[in-house]
């Protein structure tokens, strides 16, 4: 608790604020490395019996100490103010830091191996140190560009233009060995030590024309005399359960070098063969260069005693679990929430229904007022386990309570004044954001308004499942609740649903009506459909209408109001509209068409066509409910969506809506005509066939012959089903559930019924009919050769009827194909959009109507060349015909 | 490289304007520059770069420095005009 208080002495305020003009890598010169150590390490032991660290060891005190009561020998300081403090190796021989060593070659390649100068005459050194001046100045990109044209020029040169010794060819082998091919073809190495030597002979002036800042990097510091140890702070070794102590990975590795760089000094002090000094020599330099990245080409990761490769400098930072974005992009939070979300019709678009257990946990701020003292006193008397109540007081001087350990209430909520703060419950009304991954688009994280319901589960609309891309199938979502009054109000008018029901990817209604709504719309606004007094109450009361009711539109013998009746009272009263429904058909003429194909609503008079998907569902752009979003605004758009859809919904559940086998059945002759369908086509595929082995099929341009046959079979398989899916339409009831959910977009579509009722159709696998399997068959069931269509996979009979085994079998491989696909395609299309975003993010149009960059350069003179909004276009358009409208220019 | 044998290079690329894919391209003008640029709220550089090497820029013989002006049929606009700035390279 004391170091709380004193954590939270320092206020945000008091913190001075630097802004970051530039930022300049470069490499640590050997002389900083030594000056910034405390010590140098020198042995490889890291406790001693006692199991106290080593003087001189990895844990040496000086690094810094991590253990609780242990006081720093370098800084005095305990562990939780002691920052840690550097170390150093000297190694006895040189190594090259693999990190650089493509910038050594460059290096290598570019000057002269016995001056040292670049090899350029000095003539094209001043043309060259001109240019780059000048180009330094603004233009960094070309500066960089013309780097690259001087270390090309130079490369090019076999004789140095200064001391006219003759270049030899630097061969790399990646990940840190160079070779020098000499003129007979002999390769002869050069070893770090040469290599540093080379290095440090070129001069500063030449090095600048090469790209580098000899101030700050100068070459042979890539080559390491000396190696910096990090603290223990950044390697903490952990305690397991058992007392044993296991050091981290980087403690392991840096215990190898140490250990090989003693046994190479004491080697070279003892004179030992240069066989030898060259073994531990490489070893040492393999042993540095896994320090820095276990994964380098060529080169057998360092492993653990279990097998497990060690996670050295590189993967530390590298990848989804590094330091970037694992631990500075990536944030884990409080005030958030998630669980298995399921469907409540009741509830507005706009809210998300929130089990009592865990607004009980999640908490909003309260500020306590004058004018909401009693409130407050209220909730800190419920305290934590009673919703609505409060879960910690915090005290106008900063001091923490927690109701969970209070005793005394009843006294604290008497002790409450303005200026007190309470973390109480969540509670109805509150904004939450609600998000489901993956998180592809804006929609995917939304504000709600809270709804605290009994169960367990996260509840939301239907209508709001699309962008979400939720089903409640087992889906689970996450919750956060904002924490200030400026993230609540951001939430409120930029993210809540309402204001998402229009998407920016095509300016259309991405919430809108799915599934049992649409066979409602369907069902309650069909020509036949009416209604009584008491169902009419019922589904307006659903509706929260309280209008007038509309005169009946049959008086006798009973009061009877149709369908589109009901709908009409719902429609604001100056709406005029007229599209084509799902079930279009033959009608071409709006005004001249008896089958309800069209909707026509004159002045909110619904007086021809039926609800379904073309007009009331989501995703559907030129439809009824696009109109009403775009006319009326969102706030009205809501309310009128949460109000029909109620309304749609109780209708189907007094109604009663199922499908059962009943709604595919068809007569007995329809099956003769399937079958019939199928022997002709069958027929023709062994024609084909037959005229193919008796080699008179013609290749078509670009195919061979058999590509040519099995094109053919295949587009011929198609026709069948297809014809398959005539007659089945034909045939099918047309009042049947199954045809009504298909033809209104509820659900499914004739090619599913035709799956049911007369044919399934060919198998494939990626595309093509089953090939593989045993030789030149798929199963031991066919001839081998057998190129006809039951033995590839043709399933001829449906699913009413059955498959047979081996048809069974064709669709569950088939199916596994599908399910392997989407699975890779997945994956596939997840990455390319994290590259997209990577390069996308800093890209904006800018107020003048150019698409600019971070820094402002332009990337289009125009948004998309036309300048539109998409998110306020009709599919990337114009409609002009709307723009007269509202002009007021046409009719 | 004599400048005889360098100009007849560059005159070959002149045969690529006659292509119906290439978009019709223009040195601007020194004075108009000025204009484009403040109609754009941008410097130079801020353009978008083509390089000298590119062979719409040597066809029409643009040096690095120059501005150039293409005019080229888009799915959404119909005809744009857009401009680029050469560069060495």
């Amino acid at each position: 608790m004391a170091t709380q208080t004193e954590r939270t002495a320092v206020r945000e305020e008091e913190i001075p604020l630097k802004a970051i003009k530039a930022i300049k890598f470069s490499i640590l010169s050997p002389d900083v490395i030594r000056s910034m150590s405390v010590m140098e390490i020198t042995t490889s032991e890291t406790y001693d019996e006692a199991g106290r660290p080593m003087v001189g060891g990895l844990m040496d005190r000086r690094l810094g100490v991590i253990e609780p009561g242990a006081r720093c020998e370098t800084c005095g300081n305990p562990p939780d103010r002691c920052p840690g403090h550097f170390g150093r190796i000297e190694l006895a021989r040189p190594v090259i830091h693999v990190e650089y060593s493509k910038y050594i070659h460059d290096l290598l390649r570019t000057t002269c191996r016995e001056c040292g100068r670049i090899l350029l005459s000095d003539d094209e050194i001043d043309k060259y140190r001109k240019r780059l001046e000048r180009l330094r100045a603004r233009w960094k990109l070309l500066a960089d560009r013309l780097i690259e044209r001087i270390r090309k020029k130079a490369m090019e040169r076999t004789v140095c233009p200064h001391c006219g010794a003759k270049q030899y060819k630097i061969r790399f082998e990646r990940p840190y060995t160079f070779y020098e091919e000499k003129e007979n073809g002999v390769l002869e190495k050069l070893d770090p030590m040469k290599i540093r030597e080379r290095l440090e002979k070129i001069p500063d002036g030449d090095l600048e024309l090469l790209g580098w800042d000899p101030k700050v990097a100068r070459p042979e510091w890539a080559v390491l005399t000396v190696l910096p140890v990090p603290p223990p702070q950044v390697r903490p070794s952990i305690q397991l359960e058992t007392g044993q102590r296991s050091e981290d990975d980087l403690t392991h590795k840096l215990v190898d070098i140490v250990r090989v760089n003693e046994k190479l000094r004491t080697a070279i002090e003892s004179g030992a063969p240069s066989s030898v000094v060259d073994q531990l020599w490489d070893l040492l330099q393999y042993h540095v260069a896994t320090y820095f990245n276990n994964e380098l080409p060529n080169l057998p990761p360092v492993k653990h005693r279990s097998g497990r490769p060690l996670k050295t400098l590189a993967q530390r930072l590298k990848g989804k679990e590094g330091r970037f974005r694992g631990s500075l992009s990536g944030k884990r939070v409080d005030f958030s929430a998630r669980t298995v979300i399921s469907p409540d019709p009741n509830l507005s678009i706009n809210e998300v229904g929130v089990p009592i257990d865990v607004a009980k946990v999640l908490t909003v701020p309260m500020t306590v007022t004058e004018w909401n003292i009693d409130i407050a006193r209220q909730l800190v008397l419920n305290g934590p386990e009673i919703w609505p109540g409060a879960n910690y007081v915090i005290y106008p001087d900063g001091r923490r309570v927690d109701l969970r350990y209070f005793r005394d209430r009843r006294e604290l909520a008497n002790k409450l004044a303005p200026g007190f703060i309470i973390e109480r419950h969540v509670m109805d009304g509150d904004i939450v954001l609600f998000n489901r991954q993956p998180s592809l688009h804006r929609m995917s994280m939304m504000g709600h308004l809270v709804r605290v319901l009994p169960g367990r589960t996260f509840r939301l609309h239907l209508a709001v499942c699309p962008p979400y891309n939720a089903d409640f199938d087992g889906d689970e979502m996450n919750l956060h609740v904002p924490q200030n009054e400026e993230a609540r109000a951001e939430a409120r008018t930029l993210m809540i649903v309402q204001n998402h029901i229009i998407t920016p990817r095509y300016g259309g209604p991405i919430i809108g009506a799915r599934q049992d709504y649409i066979t409602g719309g369907y069902l309650l606004t069909r020509k036949d459909s009416f209604v009584n007094k008491e169902l009419l109450m019922y589904l307006l009361a659903a509706a929260n209408y309280d209008g007038e009711i509309e005169e009946p539109a049959i008086m006798h013998p009973k009061e009877l109001w149709t369908g589109k009746q009901i709908v009409s009272m719902l429609l604001p009263k100056d709406l005029n509209w007229v599209q084509p429904t799902a079930i279009k058909e033959r009608c071409k003429d709006p005004y001249n068409c008896y089958t309800d194909e069209y909707i026509i609503v004159v002045n909110g008079y619904m007086a021809t066509g039926v609800l379904d998907k073309k007009s009331i569902g989501a995703e559907q752009v030129d439809s009824l409910w696009h109109v009403i979003v775009k006319r009326y605004g969102n706030d009205y758009a809501r309310k009128w969506v949460d109000s029909i859809l109620r309304a749609l919904l109780r209708f189907l559940d007094l109604r009663g809506f199922t499908m059962g086998i009943d709604s595919l059945e068809m007569p007995p002759e329809s099956y003769k005509e399937l079958e019939k369908l199928y022997e002709d086509s069958e027929r023709k595929v062994f024609e084909y066939i037959q005229r193919f082995r008796e080699g008179k099929l013609e290749a078509e341009p670009g195919l061979t012959v058999e590509e040519t046959l099995e094109n053919d079979i295949t587009i011929e398989l198609s026709r069948v089903r297809e014809a398959a899916a005539r007659v089945a339409e034909k045939y099918i009831n047309k009042d049947g559930d199954a045809y009504i959910m298909a033809k209104t977009g509820a659900r499914g579509s004739i090619v599913n019924i035709t799956q049911m009722v007369a044919m399934l159709g060919q198998q494939t696998i990626r595309g093509e009919r089953f090939k593989r399997g045993f030789s030149n068959r798929t199963t031991a069931h066919f001839e081998p050769g057998d190129l006809g269509p039951m033995a590839k996979g043709f399933v001829k009979n449906n699913f009413k009827s059955g498959l047979t085994p081996l048809e069974f079998f064709f669709h569950a491989a088939g199916g596994r194909d599908g399910l392997v696909d989407t699975a890779v395609r997945t994956a596939q299309s997840g990455y390319m959009q994290r590259r997209l975003i990577n390069a996308l993010q800093d890209i904006y149009v800018t107020y003048d109507g150019t698409v600019r960059n971070a820094s402002g350069s332009i990337i289009q003179t125009k948004y998309a060349e036309d300048g539109i909004d998409v998110s306020k276009s009709d599919h990337g358009r114009l409609n002009i015909d709307e723009i007269l409208r509202r002009a007021g220019l046409s009719g | 490289m004599s400048s005889k044998r360098r100009r007849k290079s560059e005159e070959r690329f002149k045969r690529i304007l006659e292509h119906e894919y290439m978009p019709k391209a223009e040195i601007v003008p020194k004075e108009e520059v000025k204009e484009i640029l403040k109609q754009l709220n941008a410097k130079v550089f801020q353009l978008p770069w083509i390089r000298a090497s590119d062979p719409l820029v040597r066809a029409i013989g643009a040096r690095p420095g120059n501005v150039i002006r293409i005019i080229r049929k888009s799915d959404t606009a119909g005809e744009f005009v857009t401009y680029r700035f050469v560069v060495p390279g």
